[in-house]
């Protein structure tokens, strides 16, 4: 059942259909002005999505469900492409989206990127200091024995993520965290080639997965939570959602 | 939208027309007869068999789930080896008119043929021109994965005797010659009648039984009766709310999702305006008048009062916001729920489906920014499901009967996609 928006392709106009699309269209802009319409604003036509990802995408209660605003556009517009294709699985999020062409996913990334609601305040964590602080390492330098690099050296020294492809980590619940990269590591989920999220969850074992999400969801949030301009920073190593 | 497009084609015919050259007529031909073939594939809607997901355009490869396993279609691009490119227009033909293989062999009926048969020899030729002008694929088809004795090609004879009527649209000189275009494309390469029908237990679609309605097997949707004004028969809607349907999925009468929301996406979107006027004088011309619905409820009258007043509070709080404290919406974008025949039908799949999963019309020219409908199988309980749906298909004066919880439940585990 997905299929790809193609650009109509198909331009058939005869002459005789003229006269009667302008009467159509005349009606038609009648209508729109004295009938009680919804109103004309991104914020009406994405209340499919709010219930789950709050009025302005700042999250609900529910800790699987993600906090979208202030994301980079173009990292929320490649998880749309993902979830319309199938590629990123989650099937209320599939099924909504089967039928939406590209400009109009990316209007939806550019609402949800555009909105900035306070980040939450970190919830107090469950684990102990010692899984904390492993969190911490591996959050802030890596382990280069077992090749996986420091979050930071992609996501931003202050973790807020970088335009226009790479997502900050703030703002997100362990739960939530623990469950992308264990997405990765099964396969779930994909980014774009080559997909180096997909090479660091790879490096990743059970334990480091359940301290660097715990570590994330305690971080207080920044002065400034912006993900940083295009080309701030290097990464170690290509991403295909990172066009350099 | 349509009408800017529509003065740039016509510039653009005109000036076509100033530089025409003989060489160039005898190149347009081809031009126009592979630009005809495009434009009758999106009639056909082959894409939305042929392509699969991520995948490259009629390379094949999609799974089509059935009740007997999963059959996997076909690549139709020019490649020779995988694909169609040793074919002459004969054999092509020969799968449309016949559903048989160049050696003679017999196709599964997941391929639309029975419907397909009607088509003309001179528009399979062009769709045949149009297959051949696209980029060739080199992709092995997977094999099919039936069940014994579904897995028995010879078991599509006995389908075949039943269910299939070989031969190319009769045009009914009674009727206009915009009804026959109409009932040419509904029959033939609109193949509605695929989902239109009550499906059997062989997978079939009696010829009596066309377009009167049935669930999809393995969606878990309910395509209505085409006939019946009950369901989907349009008989009391205007020309003009029948092309809005099927030319932009949104109409002052109501939408289009789930499968339909695909066939307008994919294939009727892109017909042209005479041939979506001519599909909606037909469409308005076989709904027959229906005797009035006897409206008996499974559920005994206590229960289902309750259910209602409940379902009630429910809507208020959930519903009124976008579809009006007296189901009229602000359509075409929030469509109305008091007089929608969609709810009201004897079967309650979709109304339910429509609580638990939400929605969006699909994106068209027409529309291209649809709105949409939360789904709501996480906030509210069955029960809370039950008794919304039971309030909107009776309230307002709609005539549809209450459901049951337990109706609500069993569709908490449909396929999604
Ligand atoms: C039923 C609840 C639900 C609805 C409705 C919903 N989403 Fe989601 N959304 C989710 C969940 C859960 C995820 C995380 C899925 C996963 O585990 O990968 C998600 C993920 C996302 C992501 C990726 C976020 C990230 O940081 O990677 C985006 C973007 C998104 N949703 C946008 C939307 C938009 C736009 C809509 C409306 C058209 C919508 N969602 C509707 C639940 C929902
Ligand atoms: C080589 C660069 C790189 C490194 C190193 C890296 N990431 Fe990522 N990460 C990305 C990119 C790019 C994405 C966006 C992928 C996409 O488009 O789906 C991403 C996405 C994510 C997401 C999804 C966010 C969301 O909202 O759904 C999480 C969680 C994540 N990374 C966690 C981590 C953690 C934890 C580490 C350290 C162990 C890490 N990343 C290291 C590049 C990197
Ligand atoms: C509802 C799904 C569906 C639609 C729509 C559909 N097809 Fe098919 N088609 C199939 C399936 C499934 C097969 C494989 C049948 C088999 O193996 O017996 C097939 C097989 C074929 C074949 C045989 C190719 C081969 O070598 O196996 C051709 C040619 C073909 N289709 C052309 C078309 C054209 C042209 C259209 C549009 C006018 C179309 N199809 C629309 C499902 C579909
Ligand atoms: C893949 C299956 C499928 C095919 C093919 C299909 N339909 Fe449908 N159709 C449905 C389903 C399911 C519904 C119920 C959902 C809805 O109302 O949108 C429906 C609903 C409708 C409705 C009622 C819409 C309303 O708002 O009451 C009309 C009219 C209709 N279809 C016409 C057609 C025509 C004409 C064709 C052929 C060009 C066609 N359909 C092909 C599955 C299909
Ligand atoms: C945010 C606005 C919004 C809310 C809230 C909403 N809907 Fe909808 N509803 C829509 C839109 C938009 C559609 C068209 C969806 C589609 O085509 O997929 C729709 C479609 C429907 C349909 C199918 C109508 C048809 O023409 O066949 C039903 C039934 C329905 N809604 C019932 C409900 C019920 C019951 C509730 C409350 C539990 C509800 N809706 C809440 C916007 C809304």
């Amino acid at each position: 059942m997905f299929a790809r928006y193609t650009a109509p392709a198909v331009a058939i106009a005869a002459i005789t259909a003229l006269a009667t699309m302008a009467v159509l269209a005349a009606t038609d802009g009648a209508t729109a002005q004295t009938v009680n319409q919804p109103p004309d604003t991104m914020a009406a036509r994405v209340e499919a999505c709010t219930p789950c990802h709050g009025n302005k995408g700042e999250g609900t209660s529910d800790v699987y469900f993600p906090r979208l605003a202030g994301k980079p556009a173009g990292y929320l517009y490649n998880q749309l492409l993902a979830f319309r294709s199938g590629r990123r699985k989650y099937p209320p999020m599939n099924y909504l989206l089967e039928f939406l062409p590209d400009p109009y996913l990316e209007a939806m990334a550019e609402y949800f990127a555009s909105e900035h609601p306070p980040l939450p305040q970190p919830a107090p964590s469950e684990v102990s200091k010692d899984v904390l602080a492993h969190g911490e390492l591996l959050a802030t330098s890596g382990d280069a024995g077992r090749n996986i690099p420091a979050c930071v050296s992609c996501h931003g020294p202050g973790l807020t993520g970088m335009q226009p492809g790479i997502p900050g980590l703030l703002g997100l619940r362990a739960n939530y965290i623990s469950a992308q990269l264990g997405g990765w590591r099964y396969g779930t989920r994909t980014a774009k080639s080559p997909d180096c999220m997909q090479l660091v969850a790879g490096h990743l074992t059970e334990a480091d997965v359940t301290a660097v999400a715990a570590w994330l969801a305690t971080r207080p949030a920044p002065s400034n939570p912006a993900p940083v301009p295009k080309g701030t920073y290097a990464l170690p190593f290509g991403c295909g959602s990172q066009p350099n | 939208m349509g009408f800017k497009l529509s003065i740039k084609l016509l510039s653009v015919k005109l000036l076509a027309l100033a530089a025409f050259t003989t060489a160039a007529a005898a190149q347009d031909k081809t031009g126009d007869i592979i630009a005809r073939g495009e434009y009758l594939a999106r009639a056909g809607d082959c894409t939305a068999c042929h392509t699969a997901p991520e995948g490259r355009l009629f390379a094949g490869g999609r799974a089509m789930p059935t009740p007997f396993g999963t059959i996997y279609t076909s690549n139709i691009t020019p490649d020779p080896e995988t694909g169609i490119g040793k074919w002459s227009a004969d054999d092509f033909y020969k799968t449309m008119h016949s559903g048989r293989f160049p050696d003679g062999g017999l196709i599964y009926p997941a391929m639309p043929f029975a419907s397909y048969t009607k088509v003309t020899r001179a528009d399979s030729d062009a769709i045949f021109a149009y297959l051949r002008s696209i980029a060739p694929v080199n992709q092995k088809n997977k094999p099919h994965e039936l069940r014994f004795p579904y897995d028995n090609r010879q078991l599509i004879l006995g389908w075949r005797t039943l269910f299939f009527s070989e031969g190319e649209f009769k045009p009914d000189p009674k009727k206009s010659a915009e009804w026959n275009r109409g009932a040419y494309l509904v029959e033939g390469l609109g193949h509605c009648g695929m989902c239109h029908s009550p499906i059997n237990a062989l997978g079939g679609t009696s010829q009596s039984d066309a377009f009167k309605g049935g669930l999809i097997p393995m969606q878990n949707w309910y395509a209505p009766s085409l006939t019946s004004n009950r369901e989907a028969g349009l008989g009391d809607w205007s020309i003009k709310d029948i092309t809005d349907l099927l030319q932009t999925g949104v109409s002052m009468r109501g939408v289009v999702y789930g499968p339909m929301a695909e066939v307008v996406h994919n294939s009727l979107q892109y017909l042209n305006d005479e041939d979506t006027r001519a599909m909606a004088v037909y469409l308005k011309g076989i709904a027959e008048p229906s005797p009035p619905p006897a409206a008996s409820s499974a559920l005994p009258t206590s229960e289902s009062s309750l259910l209602i007043s409940l379902g009630k509070t429910v809507y208020d709080k959930n519903c009124a916001s976008c579809h009006g404290t007296q189901g009229e919406g602000k359509p075409p974008h929030w469509p109305p729920l008091a007089n929608n025949q969609s709810i009201e039908m004897q079967s309650a799949v979709n109304p339910i489906r429509m609580v638990l999963n939400g929605g969006y019309p699909p994106g068209t020219k027409g529309n291209p920014m649809p709105y949409g409908m939360p789904p709501f199988a996480g906030l509210l309980s069955d029960n809370e499901v039950a008794a919304v749906v039971s309030y909107i298909r009776t309230a307002w004066g709609n005539r549809g009967t209450p459901v049951s919880a337990r109706e609500a439940n069993e569709l908490r585990s449909a396929p999604l996609n």
